[in-house]
Parts: C-alpha cells; structure tokens; sequence
C-alpha cells in the first residue's frame, strides 16, 4: 500500500470499476455523478469512501475535488488501484486521505462495507 | 523522494504557507509517480483557468493565493470562458464575466502571461530538444512528449502550478527515457482528423503512461492534434510513440469494430443545432485552411470558430477572419469549446463538431447532444 495524503477517517465504501473524470463528470456542489455511461451515474460521492481504479482526463479535475471539499460534498477518503496525479494533488490541497492499494486489497473492498482508515496504523484499512 | 535541505525547509513551512503548499503538493506528486527527486523546469502551462470549471472555490483560492505566490519561470494559461470582445453576444451572466475577470487578474498578479490557449506547443517557440517543462493541458501534454521533443508528465492543475512557483518537477517515469509495453495497431484505411481523435481516445482508454501505435502515416497537424485530444481525454497516457515498439509488446488492433463503439458512445445525435470547430483551439494554419474551403460557401447554421487571441489578430490583419465571418462562422479568441459556458442545454440540445475531446464535454458537463463529423463532412452537409 502507497500512501499519497495520510489522515484518520472511518465510514461506508462507495465503489466503481470504473475510472472518474472528475471534471466535467463530478457535479462540483453536491458530487452527483453525471455521466451516463458511469457506473455510479445519479450517485454522490459525497461523506462515502471513495473506491476506484483512477482518475482519467483532464488536469483541472484536480479543481473539482478541491471545490468539492470546500463545498462538503467530497467523499471522507479515497483508494485507489493506480496513481494519477489529478486525484492525487486534488487529494494533497483538499487534504482528503488518499491511499493506492495492490489489485487483490482492491478487489476485496465493497460497496457498503463500513471500514475505517488510518495512515498512521499498521493495518491502514480494516473492515468494521 | 529524496529532498534536499532547502526543500526540506519549505516543506516544513519555513519559507512561508505559499511555498509549502507547493511542496505539498509535489511530494504528492512524486510519490504517486514514484520520483527519487525534483528536477528544474523550464516552462510552466497551467490549467484551472475557466470559472465553469474551478468555480467559486477555484476562484477564491486563486485570489487568496495571488497576495503572495509568484512564478519563478516562464508560465502560460489555458483558455477561459469567455472571449471579452463578444462576450455580450452570448447572454453570460454578469457574475460569471467578473469571476472570470478575478481569475484572470489573479494570474497576472502571480507573473503568468494570459495567453489563454490550450494549444501553447503552436503559438510559442520550443525550447530545445529534451527540456523539461509542466504542462497541466492534457493534449498539450501528449503533444510536448510525443511531437515537439519536450519532456513533461501529465500534471494536474494543482502540480503544474507548483512547478511555476517553485522551478520544479518530480523527476517521474514520463520524464526519462521510456518504453512503453503495449502497442495499438490501427487498421483504418484513409483516416480523418475524426478517426485520429478516436484512435486517440482509444490509446487513453486501454494505454498506460506511453503507448506505440503503428500502421499511422503522414499525419496534418489538425489529426496531430486530434489525436492528442482524444488521448488526453479518456486515461492517463501522456505519451505515443510511432512504430511498432519491441517485439515483446502486447498488441491491441484498432479496426471498425473499437471506432464504432467510441463513435456510439460519443455520437448521440444524427444532426446538431449549431457547430462547433476547435478542442483543441484552431491554429493559423487551420484557419488559413478553413478559410480557403470555405470560399464562395456559407453555414446553414451558427457555427463557433475557437482560436488563441494571437491566431485571431493574424487571421484579421491576414483577411481570414472577413472570410470566416462572411460564411456566418462566429470567431472567439480566449476560450474553446470544452467546457465553455457559451453553450447551455436550455438553448441548444445538439452540436455538431469534429472533435472528440469537445464531444466528450459538451455531452457530459454541458448536457447536449453531440453529432460527430469530420471538417470535410461539416463543410459537404452544413454549407451551401
């Protein structure tokens, strides 16, 4: 596990298989998935732990989980499968805890399983 | 990453907030793309320009940011929402014009020229071969690694604007020398700029950092620039390379069938209520072009022309622009079609354009349909 923005959160995963373009495709007031063809299409990320393979497209979508945060509508933390820099400096300013897992941590996480998460601890992810 | 002792101190804070911040967010950076160190940078493009897409935290951020932070080298903006020659033609709110006229000031403030061009790789000269640079624009990006022999990763907006305040960059993968594993075979005869632009979005969807294509010929700059478009708009790739790469590559075939899923992904509509040329901006050449083809012809309909503000003072002062008008093309300096606050569903439910990169956004952020077409095809249908 890599950790890119360390920080203490506990809460209810929320998971894609499918990448993010957080510009354009994430409603930055209330974190409404816009995308049609998106798995999470008409769901918010908001207070969720944000599970995904990575984030795709454009640089500015770095502002959007900026915004997102100033806007209380971001998820508590995020993990995910591949490093991008847009997730991972949107993540560093916003200070939202950003983790990169190994494809057999990623498969194992679910959509609605509770977990908390600790960068400080030696076991950073465990199910509650 | 290693640090050094000055960076070690900014980190800490001890050469105040702005400064931390930066490194903030390049050690995010270089941990995320596995950098031992930071390099000098030569020329910073910054994204995170138009208010449709920072918004209001975009904006005040910028603004807070502006009292202190300055750029230490050589750094160039991404377009904005507006062109403020014609703007009132558009009914833009008033909120809108003055946020986005906070942005632009707080850039100047920090020492960034306001060249509002995502296309900075054709309207400035390139540095010498091998110069690192941040360029935060995707399809500037791909463009810089892939055609003008520059070296960049694929920044965010956050991580080229701490390359501009502090002269830095992690030394990432995209930065050395690579190789990339996976190679796409295109296999479609006689392409256009709209076949480059989804073989391009097709490189993003299934590449890594760096993809080889092959089977590619002679490629005009407007397919150039599709292709990097279209990349930059679905993945992380920031980079191709012709040829078919080493011999242990795996191979991927672009045919009809991966066009045509791309195509039905993006192509909603049979026919747009207006159309919309330029994602990535138009350059001088393109214009020159389009003016030539357009002899003797004019537009069914609008159709919305994006340009650099320096290609549309050439274009006057050539007489393309006279050309252009005359065939009904509205022509907008300082924005472009992606994101562009220009174009609301709830005055128009489709648009035709050329470019996937616009497609991409018109249908997702703005809510419209799109109708996919090439230059040539726009000109046979919606001219007379």
């Amino acid at each position: 596990m890599k950790i890119l923005v360390s920080g203490k959160t506990q809460g209810i995963i929320l998971k894609s298989q499918h990448a993010i373009n957080f510009l354009g495709t994430v409603d930055k007031k209330t974190g409404v998935i816009s995308d049609k063809n998106h798995e999470l299409f008409h769901k918010s990320i908001k207070d969720s732990i944000l599970v995904f393979p990575n984030g795709v497209g454009s640089s500015v979508g770095a502002y959007t989980i900026y915004s997102i945060k100033s806007n209380n509508a971001a998820p508590l933390a995020m993990i995910c499968q591949k490093a991008d820099l847009t997730v991972a400096t949107g993540c560093a300013l916003a200070n939202i805890p950003l983790v990169i897992v190994d494809d057999e941590k990623f498969s194992s996480l679910q959509s609605g399983q509770k977990i908390s998460l600790d960068t400080e601890s030696s076991n950073p992810i465990t199910l509650l | 990453m290693e640090l050094t002792r000055e960076e070690e101190s900014a980190l800490k804070g001890e050469q105040g907030e702005i400064m931390q911040m930066a490194y903030r967010i390049l050690v995010a950076t270089g941990e995320a793309t596995d950098a031992e160190k930071l390099i000098p940078i030569e020329w910073a493009h910054l994204s995170g320009v138009n208010y449709n897409t920072i918004g209001d935290a975009g904006e005040e951020f910028l603004s807070g940011i502006s009292k202190n932070a300055r750029v230490k080298v050589k750094t160039t903006l991404n377009p904005m929402g507006f062109d403020i020659d014609n703007v009132s033609n558009y009914n833009l709110d008033d909120n809108f014009i003055s946020k986005q006229l906070s942005i632009r000031k707080s850039y100047e403030t920090m020492g960034v020229t306001p060249s509002f061009s995502c296309i900075p790789y054709e309207i400035f000269d390139i540095p010498k071969e091998g110069t690192q640079v941040s360029f935060a624009e995707s399809n500037a990006a791909i463009h810089a690694n892939s055609f003008d022999n520059l070296k960049t990763n694929k920044e965010s907006a956050f991580s080229a604007l701490a390359s501009a305040i502090t002269g830095k960059s992690p030394y990432s993968s995209l930065r050395k020398e690579d190789s990339p594993n996976l190679t796409i075979r295109m296999k479609i005869d006689n392409p256009n700029e709209l076949t480059y632009g989804m073989l391009g979005f097709f490189a993003g969807k299934v590449g890594n950092n760096s993809v080889n294509i092959s089977g590619v010929g002679e490629m005009d700059r407007r397919s150039c620039k599709a292709l990097c478009g279209g990349m930059g708009t679905s993945g992380t790739c920031a980079k191709f390379l012709f040829g078919e790469g080493d011999p242990g590559c795996e191979k991927v075939d672009f045919d009809k069938k991966e066009m045509n899923e791309i195509h039905d992904e993006l192509n909603t509509s049979e026919k747009g209520d207006l159309i919309t040329l330029g994602s990535p901006q138009l350059g001088l050449e393109e214009i020159s072009e389009l003016a030539g083809k357009l002899k003797g012809r004019s537009f069914k309909k609008r159709c919305m022309i994006f340009c650099p503000r320096t290609v549309k003072e050439q274009a006057r002062k050539i007489g393309y622009t006279n050309e252009l008008e005359r065939a009904g093309c509205e022509i907008l300096a300082d924005c472009c079609t992606c994101l562009t606050p220009l174009i609301s569903k709830e005055n128009v439910d489709s648009v035709t354009t050329n470019s996937i990169k616009g497609a991409y956004y018109l249908k997702n952020s703005n809510g419209v349909d799109v109708n996919l077409k090439s230059l040539s095809k726009i000109i046979e249908d919606e001219t007379r």
